[in-house]
């Protein structure tokens, strides 16, 4: 029902002229600085469609956007405040690529900044096989022991994370085998059983001395070359320490027959060329420092 | 409308006609009208505008020193400087949020203590408490800065439109070139002290002589000019603006004030035992069978909520003491003894109507208990802030990994210690751990661990350390684990600081 506006005696104020089964009702306008907000965000959104990314439409089988005038996007921010951070350090990584390891070690400011990057770059690289503490796993090394395979000096480390190891594409890579002593027919299984008390027994582990008696003959014969005499490896071969405490892939007897008898082979990749030289020497900074470090 | 609105303004009329009849007493065209805001019940009501007239007496006095004194700490606080040595700010009051430190005089708050500013926060909440009991709201009407300010805005007001009447005159008339030069002279004056307040603000979160240069030269820091500019809209806008309506609608301590009150709380309050029954007087007539009221609404020409004191207590009014003032005079003027409108209490109003005599009570339970719990706040922190150590230590162990077989089938732990100098001089520390037998520490970069560690004046550094216990020393760790803990020692003194910790290896 319409009807005319009347005042409405009561309130004082004017009806809208709309009355339902007797009911009006009172014209009470929103606010005016309200209203003028409203239009103001009407304008705004307006103004955003064409300046801003804002509709999407399909369009030959594919979903697509409005681009906007300033082809603003988030990406491009992202990607803008990238590169601003990398401006930043780029004096400094500068200076870490140009200095040698031995002088970075004993520069405060430098080391401060190659080791927080060293463990940034490790979580993105290395973490997947290492552990992201760097603690390795069965047949990957934990790097903050003391144990070495191919050296924890400095150059030793940077060697290894450049080339990698059996990294077949990198013609530095280091390199070596672990014989497979059984399935090769090199070894008989009770030769095996006796060379792995034997080698157990050097770190104090054998439950069996007859046979451990009876592996030093088969050691001397076949795993000297590598191991050395004492059993204690060779770090320019790559032949770990049988002595001490620390099992690359396990010290119980079983393990330790498995690796004789089908050998063993882990790779590494080469992160020359894959990285910059400054984040690889922030890696081995960081790897350096870990606890492990000669 | 009310019964008691309908009074009013038939009181109101009387008083007018009484105007009218020659009254010396009734300077303003109209005698003013309180605003009724209880009764005001519609969901939305326009603002009623309140012209607070000037006062002379007492409290006005006192008024005007305490604006002085609160705004003298206000702006000359920043400029204050306090020695703390080579390398420390020497504000004497200082919010240093880029280096996280809050300077008060001799006294340094570093983030991890912000619990001094917490019993600060308890003092102050106890103060005001106790005052409430004792004065009522004493604060809202004298301290607050919300009533400092809009005092002094309206005092501009004042000087550039005159008094209640002529302001009101003012309004009515017509848009003259008089009307809107004083108009503009006010609302700049208002952004001025404005602006001059957000510039004093910014002063307490750096460097106040440098900031004020770098404002000379317009070099200043955007945050500066943001909260500057925020500062003196808000106070434009609170003090000329709002005025009566942050008390009212926007702070809830009127609404909390009620619980500190009791009947011996003095209040400012109209003695309605003198004044009834109110009505305008003659001079030379006499005063027997009427009171001492005589509806001259001076009372509520000066009240700057708009409020009608002799109503009673009201949770507007904020105990400013304007009305005494405003009633003195006129008391005076009549030659009747003053404080028709005082301090009083509720018990006393209570004790005169039975004939009784007033006695005043200020050791009452909530007073004492609010006094106790404030003095042992205080207690706490000043005991506290004696005690504050120079040196603190937080000892890390690294969790990943938990811990590290070596070669020799010794255990390995890592550990990050952060030792904190609170002394303005760079101090070198020993480092040592006890605790399990054979447990020996080492840095990244030394086997023997007898680093000295150096931590500079006044910050905190963190320092890497690995513990490594030998094979044979591994039965102290009970279920893989062992208490260890790190023992600081500043170089050549004997005092040392200790942090608790563990050791981890495997479980046997």
């Amino acid at each position: 029902m319409s009807d005319h506006p009347i005042k409405d005696d009561v309130s004082g104020v004017d009806t809208t002229g709309h009355e339902w089964d007797g009911i009006r009702e009172l014209n009470n306008p929103l606010p005016k600085w309200w209203i003028y907000t409203f239009y103001a965000c009407i304008a705004w959104a307006a103004v955003y469609w064409v300046v801003m990314p804002a509709w999407p439409y399909f369009w030959d089988g594919a979903w697509h956007h409005t681009k906007g005038v300033i082809g603003y996007t988030q990406r491009n921010e992202v990607g803008n405040e990238l590169k601003l951070v990398a401006a930043g350090r780029a004096e400094v990584m500068k200076q870490i690529a140009a200095m040698p390891l031995q002088d970075i070690v004993k520069n405060d400011n430098l080391m401060e900044v190659a080791l927080a990057g060293g463990k940034a770059a490790f979580g993105d690289n290395c973490a997947p096989c290492h552990g992201s503490g760097a603690q390795g796993s069965k047949g990957f090394p934990n790097l903050n022991d003391d144990d070495w395979l191919w050296g924890g000096t400095l150059s030793d480390i940077e060697t290894t994370v450049t080339h990698g190891i059996r990294w077949e594409t990198d013609a530095d890579t280091r390199e070596n085998m672990m014989p497979r002593f059984l399935d090769d027919s090199i070894l008989k299984s009770d030769e095996v059983n006796d060379v792995a008390e034997y080698v157990l027994s050097l770190s104090g582990h054998s439950t069996d001395a007859a046979a451990a008696g009876r592996g030093g003959a088969v050691f001397a014969k076949n795993c000297v070359a590598c191991h050395g005499a004492d059993g204690k490896g060779n770090q320019k071969l790559g032949a770990p320490n049988l002595t001490d405490q620390i099992w690359l892939y396990g010290g119980d007897k079983a393990t330790v027959v498995e690796t004789i008898s089908h050998g063993r082979g882990g790779v590494m990749p080469a992160w020359g060329g894959r990285l910059a030289p400054a984040t690889i020497k922030e890696l081995v900074l960081y790897v350096h420092s870990l606890g492990g470090g000669q | 409308m009310t019964n008691a609105a309908k009074r009013l303004e038939a009181l109101a009329a009387e008083a007018a006609n009484a105007a009218s009849a020659g009254s010396v007493l009734h300077e303003d065209a109209e005698p003013a009208k309180a605003i009724d805001w209880q009764s005001h019940s519609p969901l939305y009501e326009s603002r009623v505008k309140v012209y607070p007239k000037l006062v002379h007496g007492n409290y006005r006095r006192a008024k005007w020193l305490l604006m002085l004194v609160t705004l003298s700490i206000y702006y000359g606080t920043p400029w204050l400087r306090w020695n703390r040595g080579v390398g420390l700010p020497d504000q004497a009051v200082l919010l240093d949020f880029p280096n996280r430190r809050f300077y008060f005089f001799f006294i340094e708050i570093w983030p991890q203590e912000f619990y001094y500013i917490t019993g600060l926060l308890i003092l102050a909440a106890l103060g005001l408490f106790l005052v409430t009991s004792v004065a009522g709201r004493a604060w809202c009407g004298y301290a607050c800065p919300q009533t400092v300010w809009t005092d002094l805005f309206i005092h501009v007001e004042r000087f550039f439109e005159g008094d209640r009447s002529a302001r009101m005159r003012l309004d009515k008339g017509p848009w003259t070139l008089s009307k809107v030069l004083r108009k503009a002279a006010k609302h700049v004056s208002w952004l001025v002290i404005g602006m001059l307040t957000g510039g004093a603000w910014v002063f307490y979160f750096a460097d106040a002589p440098t900031l004020a240069s770098q404002f000379a030269h317009f070099d200043a820091p955007f945050m500066a000019y943001l909260f500057v500019g925020i500062f003196t809209l808000t106070t434009y806008s609170f003090g000329g603006i709002a005025r009566e309506q942050v008390c009212i609608y926007m702070c809830p301590w009127p609404r909390i004030q009620g619980a500190m009150f009791d009947e011996s709380t003095f209040l400012v309050s109209y003695k309605e035992d003198r004044g009834e029954l109110r009505g305008p007087h003659k001079k030379g007539t006499s005063w027997e069978g009427r009171g001492d009221c005589i509806d001259c609404a001076q009372c509520v020409a000066a009240c700057p909520m708009g409020i009608d004191i002799r109503n009673g207590m009201q949770m507007e009014c904020i105990q400013c003491a304007l009305c005494i003032d405003a009633c003195d005079e006129i008391m005076d003027r009549v030659e009747r003894p003053r404080g028709l409108i005082g301090y009083d209490t509720n018990d006393n109003q209570e004790r005169r109507r039975r004939g009784e005599a007033e006695r005043f009570n200020l050791i009452r339970p909530r007073t004492v208990v609010y006094s106790i719990v404030l003095l042992l706040v205080s207690g706490l922190m000043l005991v506290a802030l004696i005690n504050r150590p120079t040196t603190q230590l937080g000892v890390l162990r690294d969790r990943n990994p938990l811990y590290v077989v070596l070669s020799d089938g010794s255990i390995r732990n890592g550990y990050t210690v952060k030792i904190i100098n609170r002394d303005n001089v760079a101090r070198v520390f020993q480092v040592a751990v006890e605790g399990i037998d054979g447990a020996h520490l080492l840095t990244p970069t030394d086997a023997s661990g007898a680093v000295d560690a150096e931590v500079g004046a006044d910050t905190l550094k963190d320092f890497r350390f690995f513990v490594s216990v030998p094979r044979a020393n591994l039965s102290a760790l009970a279920n893989g684990e062992a208490a260890l803990r790190f023992v600081v020692t500043e170089k050549g003194k004997t005092d040392s600081t200790v942090g608790e910790t563990t050791f981890r290896g495997p479980t046997q």
